[in-house]
């Protein structure tokens, strides 16, 4: 399930590695897609000329001309429908919703329309969007630009659901997820853009020398469906995703006890296998995820981890989530899963 | 005045109110509109200015005695129109059929295209084969211009093992790919924005495609419409945008869709060359929509059109359009009925008699009743067989993920 340093060594001779930051990746894996692919299509906000205004579409209609990377209206449910067209007729549109806050106009499309359209028509027609959006907190965003809302729609049947975390799952999950023939919602932790983020605001690094940070310019994919080993440890199992991967890592190290430390990369579906695997060793899981608890995928894999693991299970499964409450603008860093509150609920699963 | 501006005015805010109400007269203002009235523009120059005027007339080629007349004539051949008029009462007498059906427990539920027989029928002959069509679920016609099996519609509507879409859609929400019809959906209006999508990609990988796509006057309130209408109007793609103004949704009229009479002058804003059509004249409609498209593949862009028309039967064989409008209501609507229309246009040239239409009717009617007795023997919604449990989890996506395989195997079927 990992795609530890080792394995990612097995690669071509003459494959150019390159260290880059989370921007930078999604920006080459959309190079790529476009340089390969004649029916890949980018459009949303500010995507076109400007580049986006987190730059993840930098160059990209210097590149390529203003057909194939294009600004939208300000209309996200005209953005989704016009995705779902142009799915359905041959081509494969990769959207930007500029962030996740406002993808709700555009939920009627994606959830009624895009998720059911290969089963409504029997297989006759489907349409393989891909849905980019920045999503999370940690950017002094307020409750408008720091929403995570994986789990409105993961609960969603017909489509795939994913958060990358890190430079190099962000270009391979990307690619991954424009080359599926299902409607993909891909969301990206800004937080993390420029750095992996490990829950201090006073010390936010870069990605350089990061493990993570060394990418192919080329074509490859990161499976969908599969988890990745961050860390790898016997007394409990943290399970993560986003930016919060980081910030758990941190609490991991602080916490002194050896983890399990599991990226899940993708929600919808998810790597039930990994995770039982690593749960029933450790006999401990905790669950960390900054979008609210209530409904969150976290109460979905506590109840499958219950079902799977129950005999194995020393202690109550932990949930460290964002609260149930809008998401604060001054007080962020109390809404957000803190190292130390990782820190404290491992320490719990190891009480007798 | 309008109807609008006859409301009553409570503190602050207006309330509409239908115009007339069961118990009371149909107040339907007569048509002044005469086919001469509207020039034709040249569709591969045409601006949004030069069609004020269509926007708020209307383009007819019939008049009230059945002549043709006028530029918008598109001047068919007598075949032409015996195959429109022929579609159009296949439609209402499979409609006919499939009702009867419903009430006796054969279909779980039924919309008919009652008094919007034209408007499927004219617009799809007027179209190319390739054209793709994404209708509401009340365009079925288009396909039996695009030569769907009758058999085939049936099985959809029963939902039996042959249902294309396996027993997963309601009645009525067929999907007919190789006609270039796309899957009708229930949340009324997404269709609209979508087509524009459609449309841009025929576009980009240049096919010589248009799309047409219909949305009622009652969903021309949602969000999507304006999406659709804004982003035809900054992308120009070759797409046809037709809002079927039949008055009513479900309860609902039209004064609450707009606060203007007038549904085709919305596009004008958005420089959108707009017209507003007699939606029961078959050949207006025809025409119109050859004009449309011929102005979307020179790469003109977008038209949009209201088709004025009204809904003579029930939304649904759920509804019961007596509670809430005149029950005759139908019978005053200066449109009349399109069949009628056509028909009596036909028979005043020479090219038709009513003992033609007769035999019509009956091949037809008997065409219906073969076509329902070869459905059922795949199966009814009531007794089965129907298509196999295991359907429902089939193409939720390409592949069956492993937490859906395991709730199939959980199920056991």
């Amino acid at each position: 399930m990992a795609y530890s340093r080792a394995k990612r060594g097995v690669r071509k001779v003459g494959v150019m590695m390159v260290e880059m930051n989370m921007i930078q990746s999604l920006n080459s894996a959309l190079d790529n897609m476009l340089e390969s692919d004649d029916n890949v299509l980018i459009f949303g906000e500010d995507v076109g000329y400007f580049g986006g205004v987190f730059r993840v579409t930098d160059g990209l209609q210097e590149k390529y001309g203003k057909k194939r990377v294009f600004d939208s209206p300000l209309s996200e449910g005209g953005i989704a429908a016009i995705a779902f067209g142009m799915g359905l007729n041959g081509l494969r549109p990769v959207m930007e919703i500029q962030f996740a806050d406002y993808i709700f106009p555009a939920y009627d499309q994606i959830v009624n329309e895009m998720a059911k359209l290969r089963h409504r028509s029997g297989g006759e027609f489907s349409t393989p969007v891909t849905i980019r959006t920045p999503a999370g907190g940690g950017i002094k965003g307020g409750h408008h630009h720091s929403q995570s809302p994986e789990s409105q729609f993961t609960h969603t049947p017909g489509i795939k659901v994913l958060y990358c975390s890190n430079p190099y799952n962000a270009k391979g999950l990307l690619i991954s997820a424009i080359e599926c023939n299902d409607p993909v919602v891909f969301f990206e932790p800004k937080r993390c853009y420029r750095g992996p983020f490990y829950g201090d605001p006073h010390n936010v690094p870069t990605w350089k020398g990061h493990q993570y940070s060394d990418v192919p310019e080329e074509h490859y994919t990161v499976p969908i469906g599969q988890a990745n080993l961050v860390m790898e440890g016997d007394e409990c199992t943290v399970i993560a995703w986003g930016a919060m991967v980081h910030v758990a890592e941190q609490g991991i190290r602080d916490s002194g006890i050896s983890c399990d430390l599991i990226d899940l990369q993708s929600l919808v579906p998810w790597d039930r296998e990994a995770v039982v695997n690593s749960v029933k060793k450790t006999g401990r899981c905790v669950i960390v995820h900054e979008a609210p608890k209530t409904s969150g995928f976290g109460a979905e894999m506590s109840a499958s981890i219950q079902e799977r693991c129950f005999y194995h299970l020393e202690n109550p499964i932990e949930r460290v989530t964002g609260w149930d409450t809008p998401f604060p603008h001054s007080t962020e860093w109390d809404y957000l899963p803190s190292p130390d509150r990782i820190s404290e609920a491992i320490k719990r699963t190891q009480e007798d | 005045m309008s109807e609008g501006q006859q409301d009553e005015r409570t503190d602050g805010f207006t309330v509409p109110e239908a115009p007339c109400r069961p118990g009371e007269r149909s107040n339907f203002e007569p048509w002044d509109y005469h086919p001469e009235d509207l020039k034709k523009p040249n569709p591969n120059t045409c601006t949004f200015e030069d069609t004020i005027e269509h926007a708020s007339g209307l383009v007819r080629v019939l008049d009230d005695e059945g002549v043709a007349s006028g530029e918008w004539d598109p001047k068919l051949s007598a075949e032409d129109l015996r195959l429109g008029l022929e579609h159009m009462c296949r439609l209402r007498i499979f409609d006919d059929r499939m009702m009867k059906m419903q009430r006796t427990g054969k279909l779980s539920f039924y919309m008919r295209s009652l008094g919007e027989e034209a408007i499927a029928i004219a617009q799809t002959m007027a179209l190319e084969e390739q054209d793709w069509l994404f209708p509401t679920y009340r365009q079925p016609g288009c396909q039996f211009v695009r030569g769907r099996s009758m058999v085939s519609m049936i099985n959809h509507c029963i939902g039996n093992v042959e249902d294309n879409v396996k027993g997963r859609q309601m009645p009525v929400h067929y999907t007919y790919r190789d006609g270039h019809y796309i899957s009708v959906s229930s949340p009324v209006g997404t269709q609209f924005p979508q087509a524009v999508g459609v449309a841009m990609a025929s576009a980009y990988k240049g096919d010589d495609q248009v799309t047409i796509t219909w949305i009622g006057d009652g969903a021309s309130a949602e969000g999507d419409y304006h999406y659709a209408v804004n982003f035809a109007s900054v992308f120009k793609p070759p797409v046809i945008l037709c809002v079927v103004n039949n008055q009513w949704a479900i309860s609902t009229h039209r004064n609450f869709a707009s606060g203007i009479e007038n549904f085709a002058a919305r596009g004008i804003p958005y420089g959108i060359p707009s017209f507003r059509v007699d939606g029961n004249d078959f050949l207006a409609l025809y025409s119109i929509t050859k004009w449309a498209r011929e102005r979307a593949a020179s790469g003109m862009g977008a038209t949009h059109i209201e088709i004025l028309t009204y809904r003579t039967g029930a939304h649904s064989s759920s509804d019961d359009p007596s509670r809430y409008r005149p029950a005759d209501d139908h019978e005053y609507w200066p449109g009349g009925d399109p069949i009628e229309r056509l028909k009596t246009h036909l028979i005043s040239i020479g090219e038709w008699s009513e003992e033609q239409h007769l035999d019509l009717e009956q091949k037809l009617d008997e065409e219906v009743v073969a076509a329902y007795k070869e459905a059922v023997t795949h199966g009814d919604l009531a007794n089965g067989p129907w298509p196999p449990a295991s359907t429902i989890f089939t193409e939720v996506y390409e592949e069956i993920p492993w937490h859906i395989q395991e709730q199939r195997e959980e199920l056991g079927k």
